[in-house]
Formats: C-alpha cells, sequence, structure tokens
C-alpha cells in the first residue's frame, strides 16, 4: 500500500516537472519563420493569383476619408498629396510621375492594381474596395483643384 | 571538560546561517527578476538583420507611412514584414546598384524571401492581435516605441504580460483619434478628446479586457 501510494506521488511529482515547459515556442506551422523551410519553388497545384471584379461602391463621405487615407500612405510618397508629382521619392531620384489626370474610374482602379510605366502594382496592399476608395479621392482632388466658384451651389459656397 | 565549541563558533553559526538565508533569498530574487529584466528581453537591442534597414531615414526622413510596407496592419493579426516586392516599389529606380541592397535583389531575382531576425515577439501562447489595436485607437508606438528615431530597429517596450495588462486595464489613457494612429510624432494636447471619451466612441469597456480568453486561447 504504501509502495502504491510513493509511486503514485512520483508519477504525479513527474507530470508536474511536464509543466516546466513554458510553451513560449510552440510547434506550429510557419514555413516562413527560417529560410530551411520556406518555400523556394512554386509548390505544384498553385494557380495564377487573379482577383473577381469588385462591385463599384457608391461615393459617401465615408469613401472619400478612406480613400484620402489610402492615397496618402500608399499614393502620396510619389504622386505628393496634391497630385502634381513632386513626392518626396521623386525628390530623392525617382522618375516623376506625370500630374494626375482626368481618367475614367476602371482605368485609375486598373492602374492602382497593376502598375504602370515604372510604378509598381499595389493589387497586393490596396484591397479591391480600398482602390475604389483611391479612385473616388483622386477624382474629388482633381475636382478641387479645377473648380471655379461660379461652379459652387450657394449651399456649398456657405460651407466654411 | 573542555568546551566542544570555542566561542568563534557562534560567529560561525551566524555568518553561516546569514549566508544561507541571503543566498536563498537572492537566488529567489534573481529567479524572479532576471527573466524580466531589459537584458534577458532584449529591450534596446539593435538586432542584425540581413540589410541594415533605417526606420529614421525612411519613416522620419522620407515621410513613409507605417502601412505602405505593413500594409495588413489594418485587416490581419499581423502586421506582416514586407515582401520583397514592396522594398523594390522605389528601389528598382533608387540606389539600384548600391552594395547594401544586393540582398534584396538576390531575393526579388531568385524569389527566396529575405529572411530578417524578429525584433518583437511575444510567447506563442499570446495571441496578439494587430488589426484590432490599431482599430481601437491603440498607435503603433504604445508598444513599439518611437520606430522612426531608429537607425536600426530595436525593441523598444518589455512587453511583458504586466506591460499588457497595465494598459488592458486602464486602456483610455493610451487611445488616440484614428488620425494619428499611425503618427509617430503625435502627443495628448488640449484638443485631443479626453480617454472616456475616446473609450465610449471606440465602444471599448462593454467586456472586461482582462479576462484570459482574451490574449490566451
Amino acid at each position: 500500500m504504501r509502495m502504491g501510494a510513493a509511486t503514485a506521488l512520483g508519477v504525479a511529482a513527474l507530470l508536474l516537472v511536464g509543466g516546466c515547459d513554458d510553451m513560449t515556442k510552440q510547434k506550429k506551422q510557419n514555413p516562413y519563420a527560417s529560410r530551411a523551410t520556406a518555400p523556394g519553388e512554386v509548390p505544384a497545384g498553385t494557380v495564377q493569383y487573379g482577383e473577381t471584379a469588385t462591385p463599384v461602391p457608391p461615393v459617401t463621405m465615408a469613401l472619400l476619408a478612406r480613400g484620402q487615407s489610402e492615397y496618402h500612405v500608399f499614393c502620396a510618397p510619389c504622386h505628393a498629396e496634391t497630385g502634381d508629382g513632386h513626392g518626396m521619392i521623386v525628390q530623392r531620384g525617382f522618375p516623376a510621375p506625370p500630374p494626375l489626370a482626368a481618367a475614367r474610374p476602371q482605368f485609375v482602379y486598373d492602374v492602382v492594381t497593376d502598375g504602370r510605366g515604372v510604378m509598381y502594382g499595389f493589387a497586393q496592399r490596396i484591397a479591391p474596395e480600398d482602390r475604389w476608395a483611391v479612385v473616388a479621392y483622386v477624382h474629388a482632388l482633381q475636382r478641387s483643384q479645377r473648380m471655379a466658384l461660379a461652379d459652387l451651389t450657394a449651399e456649398q459656397r456657405a460651407v466654411p | 571538560m573542555a568546551a566542544i565549541f570555542s566561542p568563534r563558533a557562534n560567529v560561525i553559526v551566524a555568518v553561516t546561517m546569514l549566508g544561507a538565508v541571503g543566498a536563498v533569498a537572492g537566488l529567489c530574487l534573481w529567479w524572479f527578476a532576471w527573466p524580466r529584466s531589459d537584458y534577458v528581453r532584449h529591450v534596446g537591442w539593435a538586432i542584425q538583420q540581413p540589410v541594415p534597414f533605417s526606420h529614421q531615414h525612411h519613416v522620419a526622413g522620407l515621410g513613409i507611412d507605417c502601412r505602405f510596407c505593413h500594409s495588413s496592419v489594418e485587416r490581419s493579426a499581423q502586421a506582416s514584414l514586407p515582401p520583397t516586392f514592396t522594398c523594390m516599389t522605389c528601389h528598382s529606380q533608387i540606389w539600384t546598384n548600391a552594395a547594401l541592397l544586393a540582398p534584396v535583389r538576390d531575393s526579388l531575382a531568385s524569389g527566396r524571401p529575405i529572411v530578417w531576425a524578429r525584433v518583437t515577439d511575444v510567447p506563442d501562447y499570446v495571441y496578439f492581435n494587430h488589426s484590432i489595436h490599431v482599430s481601437k485607437g491603440v498607435g503603433c508606438v504604445s508598444c513599439h516605441g518611437d520606430v522612426a528615431r531608429m537607425p536600426l530597429t530595436f525593441k523598444a517596450k518589455s512587453l511583458t504580460m504586466q506591460f499588457c495588462v497595465d494598459c488592458h486595464r486602464d486602456p483610455g489613457p493610451n487611445l488616440r483619434p484614428l488620425a494619428h494612429v499611425y503618427d509617430t510624432d503625435w502627443h495628448r494636447d488640449d484638443a485631443t478628446p479626453p480617454p472616456a471619451e475616446l473609450m465610449r466612441a471606440y465602444h471599448i469597456g462593454g467586456r472586461n479586457l482582462t479576462e484570459c480568453s482574451i490574449c490566451h486561447r
């Protein structure tokens, strides 16, 4: 009987020792954690990345605000906040883009997605709905710069 | 009969006992404090990287937003390290012959990702989620420090459980308006809504943020 109790105590103590692993590092699947396991070649069965067409969202103030934020993050480094193409990266030697010109929304969307000329595409950095927000903001930016006072309604003029 | 112990024995016993107690106390203190020290937690250590990337130059100098590279931070648990493609957005045209950037060009040419050394890590039993923090007004600076002033990136905060829980008990003072989450140079001023108002605006406070399952699964 005493032997049984001692064995039970020993097993319990061993189980407790098992808790000494603090589980800071766990064997979770993360092939990119080291160069040895990171996939170098394209695995078999991989298909070309593609996107389904995203419906054009209605233009709202929230969409424009989102577009302004995304434009600031991803476009302004080269295109500048004003869209004139003299952003900080251009000042440091990147070929200057032409000033943003009036274009079809789908064209602007496609340029943001796939890039154009020396501009890389942003498909993987800007989500499709956010790209439409950028398109809307760019349009608003252009209109704001080419707006004559006479074109504004009395209500719009009243806004400070 | 002669005494077994000389008078010196009293001193020896006292010193030995004090020493033993001191050693045990010291060991306990060391066992408790050492893992929490900034040294063990690598706070302030600049980590060797394959490319000596300077946040100071890119963020403070050029004004590039955090999200340009860490682009999944708003949608994902991970802020994510940028793929080589992101580096080459600019470096396909700028500094194209720089020796420092050779690993970046090699990575693009070979299709093998650059393996950066992790600067900030939490234990695997902590399920930290970036997206919820940035969408509830916690600035990057709150946990990562002023990265825009780091020529080489280092861990700026201890990131102990104490550090996390201090904020989870009272998030208000660490919240900022959404427009300033990525601002590395933002400070609360008179125009900033008070903490309680920000808590309401972000709908924080309905759930106890110190529940275990908030961070541990």
